[in-house]
């Protein structure tokens, strides 16, 4: 089952490798990590994906944040669940292309929203925002075609709940429509208690 | 304590006021003595040097342990014994990688403990220099945090913040790498400027007023309630407030190996040790119970068997610091988490009182014939058993002492013959299980509690892992008992073997020195005990001799400890003891 935590860590030296060496103790796959500045000096933001295996009980999802929080350096995690929240990917794929082929890979992006980036005599590179399956999508679509793919450089999802809107709101926005609604409310999850 | 008082450094007590200039090997003394410690154990190197230099200004006693391993131990039974953080000094490489065995038993028993290790110059980290090696990378897993240190003035911040989390929350050990330069350059030393930001509680630590009245109901309507009272009780002091909550609510106690002691053995209430080699009828209460209250314990695999069988007709209130551990072997029910003195604090007032009388006779009823069964059913040859050691030594010290066991059969028995009603007086390796764990821990003990009656029980076999600590006993001048049980096996391997290889024994029959002779090499005096009938006079004399003793009880050699629940069986599939049962013949002999 697939989790996703968006933490707060102290930007220094090891972090990282304590963040990573937790799921590897408790034997959980990372499928993907982001870690950049965030908003507040000296606080990194991590969006971590992973996969707790199957014999693991329901309540991996609150356990692995309470471990994560059982690390010196994490500040806040945040365990987004079944949250809404704006998910978001980059990636950036060079593909084989000449000026009799290019045409074609435009017409793709143009359908996709991307944007070529460069181009070069035999490649060009297309960047791509948004969800998993858009980007796989594409991914997928460019597989179909004559050119070949050269390289897939992926961001792994980086993850912000959504700001604390009014349900009727969120319905006109089209977002949180047939999506499972929140177990809890968004604003309360650092205090929850098991 | 008398070590302290003949340190020639004493008249340097006066602490360290105000910003000084110093080299950061005498912050790291003045930091510690600031913190509060009269002793450390260690062993020194290149890397640490510098730091050996400067103890001699500060007024803590070394104590110079023969293994680093050792060093790690002790400081773990220096805290267990007195609640207090103890402190472990190594060099860089191979004396920092010594230490990992004690600070991972550390880290399974939540111990609060500081390990302080040399490392190479900052200029050539990373280099695989002489004596290098990555030990904060090593011990990332074992430690509730670590330290790498390489600026002198980043000394005492690290240091006062490493025995904050090592006592903070769930206690553990923390360790902090110092590099050979910063050990050596000066910096500013300011001691209160150092201090830690104010811990602040796990923010997912929140008991919710609806879930302590969710708890109370079934506390109060539960009619096979027991508390499971773990090491918990001892880490937030909470003795009294577990006693009051089985009192005032009649309920029965278990506890777990490390639990013993946070309630008093011989309490009416208390039914005895739960798990693998607990009283059987400890267990089937727990299989029997429509409430389970784990009062500061985690529901390890040797206490539940497994999972899917555990008690499975109870709710569960799990009483817990670490939220990690809340639904990770057993779903709790009702989860209160937070210090578990605080929490009971909060819940008591909620609980009038309660008629178990029923009960607690369903559960004495079946104690009657399995008490007898397991426990006293011995062949009375006038042959030694490891039980008559562990009972008469109970009977003889009164109770009293400081018991510090290995790992292996003779560990079981003590827990079940030796009759803790204090806490603090078993010190054991619980989660991590670490043979070679008792002679270095009673030295902690002993030098934690130099009034105490401290004995050591070890194996023949774990006896031998960290034997060379004999010295240092005799180097200090310390006033402990060893009792070796000797059975010529590594015993619990030997019992696995009986019970589940078909009596292969292979790789556990051991040779061993003459135990009484190498005491004697030591200087440390010595009997082999052979009979029953020698054994109470042989405990007499090593306690009336003023100093070390060493008694070499020659037990049965294929005796096991029983109850056993196989691992992974059900808490009510145990192994009992084969054999007559008295009680059929003689009752009332028993
Ligand atoms: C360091 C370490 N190595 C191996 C083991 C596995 N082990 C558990 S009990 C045991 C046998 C202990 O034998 P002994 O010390 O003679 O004690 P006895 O069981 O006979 O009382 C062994 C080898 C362990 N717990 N710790």
């Amino acid at each position: 089952m697939l989790h996703t935590f968006v933490a707060y860590v102290e930007d220094k030296p090891g972090v990282l490798t304590r963040v990573a060496s937790l799921f590897r103790r408790l034997n959980i796959n990372i499928i993907s990590l982001t870690v950049g500045h965030s908003e507040r000096p000296g606080i990194s933001r991590m969006t971590i994906v992973a996969n707790a295996p199957d014999h693991a009980n329901a309540e991996a999802g609150h356990r692995i944040r309470a471990s994560l929080f059982k690390l010196e350096d994490v500040v806040e995690v945040d365990d987004i669940g079944k949250a809404p929240a704006v998910t978001r990917e980059l990636a950036l794929i060079k593909v084989a292309a000449t000026a009799h082929t290019r045409s074609h890979i435009f017409e793709l992006a143009e359908v996709f929203r991307a944007r070529i980036v460069d181009l070069a005599p035999d490649s060009l590179m297309i960047e791509i925002t948004g969800v998993e399956s858009k980007i796989e999508g594409l991914i997928q679509v460019l597989n179909e075609t004559e050119e070949r793919v050269l390289e897939v450089c992926r961001s792994g999802k980086m993850t912000m709940r959504r700001g604390a809107h009014k349900s009727g709101v969120l319905r006109a926005m089209g977002v949180g429509t047939g999506e499972p609604q929140p177990e809890e409310p968004a604003f309360e999850h650092f205090a929850d208690n098991i | 304590m008398s070590n302290i008082e003949k340190n020639d450094n004493a008249h340097l007590a006066e602490p360290i006021t105000g910003p000084t200039r110093l080299t950061g090997a005498e912050i790291l003394w003045a930091t510690l003595v600031g913190e509060g410690v009269t002793v450390v154990f260690g062993y020194p190197g290149g890397a640490i040097l510098p730091v050996y230099d400067a103890l001699r200004k500060f007024p803590i006693h070394h104590i110079l342990v023969r293994h680093e391993q050792g060093a790690s131990h002790m400081a773990d039974g220096y805290s267990r014994a007195s609640g207090k953080v103890g402190v472990a000094i190594a060099t860089s490489g191979p004396g920092a990688t010594n230490l990992v065995t004690g600070i991972a038993t550390a880290m399974l028993d939540s111990i609060p403990m500081v390990c302080i290790t040399g490392q190479v110059s900052s200029k050539v980290l990373g280099s695989d220099a002489f004596q290098e090696v990555d030990i904060t990378g090593i011990t990332l897993p074992i430690t509730k945090h670590n330290f790498l240190v390489n600026r002198p003035e980043d000394i005492a911040p690290a240091v006062r913040y490493a025995f904050q989390i090592a006592k903070s929350g769930r206690p553990g050990p923390v360790l902090v790498d110092i590099t050979k330069d910063a050990q050596q350059q000066s910096a500013l030393f300011d001691f209160a400027a150092a201090k830690p930001r104010p811990y602040a509680a796990h923010p997912m630590l929140s008991v919710q007023h609806d879930h302590l009245h969710e708890a109370a109901e079934l506390i109060r309507n539960a009619k096979r309630p027991v508390i499971l009272a773990g090491h918990g009780i001892m880490q937030s002091n909470a003795g009294e407030q577990v006693r009051s909550l089985a009192e005032r609510m009649q309920i029965p106690v278990g506890t777990t190996l490390l639990g013993l002691g946070a309630f008093p053995a011989s309490h009416l209430l208390n039914m005895g040790m739960m798990g693998m080699h607990g009283e059987s009828w400890v267990n089937h209460a727990i299989q029997e119970a429509d409430l389970l209250i784990a009062c500061g314990m985690r529901f390890d695999d040797r206490v539940i068997g497994t999972p899917t069988t555990y008690s499975p007709n109870s709710k569960k209130i799990h009483i817990e610091v670490d939220p990690a551990e809340i639904n990770k072997n057993i779903k709790a029910d009702v989860a209160l988490v937070g210090d578990l003195r605080q929490v009971l604090e909060q819940l008591l007032p909620l609980l009038p009182g309660r008629d178990g009388s029923a009960w607690l006779k369903t559960i004495a009823d079946s104690k009657g014939s399995a008490a007898v069964l397991d426990i006293t059913n011995l062949p009375d040859s006038g042959h030694l058993y490891a039980a008559h050691v562990m009972h008469d030594l109970w009977r003889i010290t009164d109770g009293k002492a400081i018991i510090v066991t290995d790992v292996g059969q003779h560990q079981m028995w003590e827990a079940q013959y030796y009759r803790h009603d204090q806490p603090r007086t078993l010190i054991t390796s619980g989660g991590l299980g670490t043979m070679g764990f008792a002679l270095p821990a009673a030295i902690g003990a002993k030098v934690a509690c130099p009034d105490k009656e401290v004995w050591v029980i070890a194996g023949d076999g774990g006896f031998q892992m960290t034997a060379c600590e004999l010295a240092t006993i005799v180097q200090e001048k310390l006033d402990i008992n060893v009792a070796i049980i000797n059975n010529g096996f590594l015993g619990m391997v030997r019992q696995w073997q009986e019970f589940f290889y078909e009596k292969n024994y292979e790789s556990t029959p051991l040779v061993s020195p003459d135990f009484v002779k190498l005491a004697d090499a030591h200087g440390i005096p010595g009997a082999a005990v052979r009979d029953r009938g020698d054994l109470e006079a042989a405990v007499q004399s090593a306690r009336a001799h003023k100093g070390p003793y060493l008694l070499n009880f020659l037990v049965e050699k294929e005796d096991s400890v029983y109850p056993m629940i196989p691992a992974g069986a059900a808490l009510h599939e145990m192994i009992r003891r084969p054999g007559r049962n008295p009680l059929d013949e003689h009752p009332e002999d028993l």
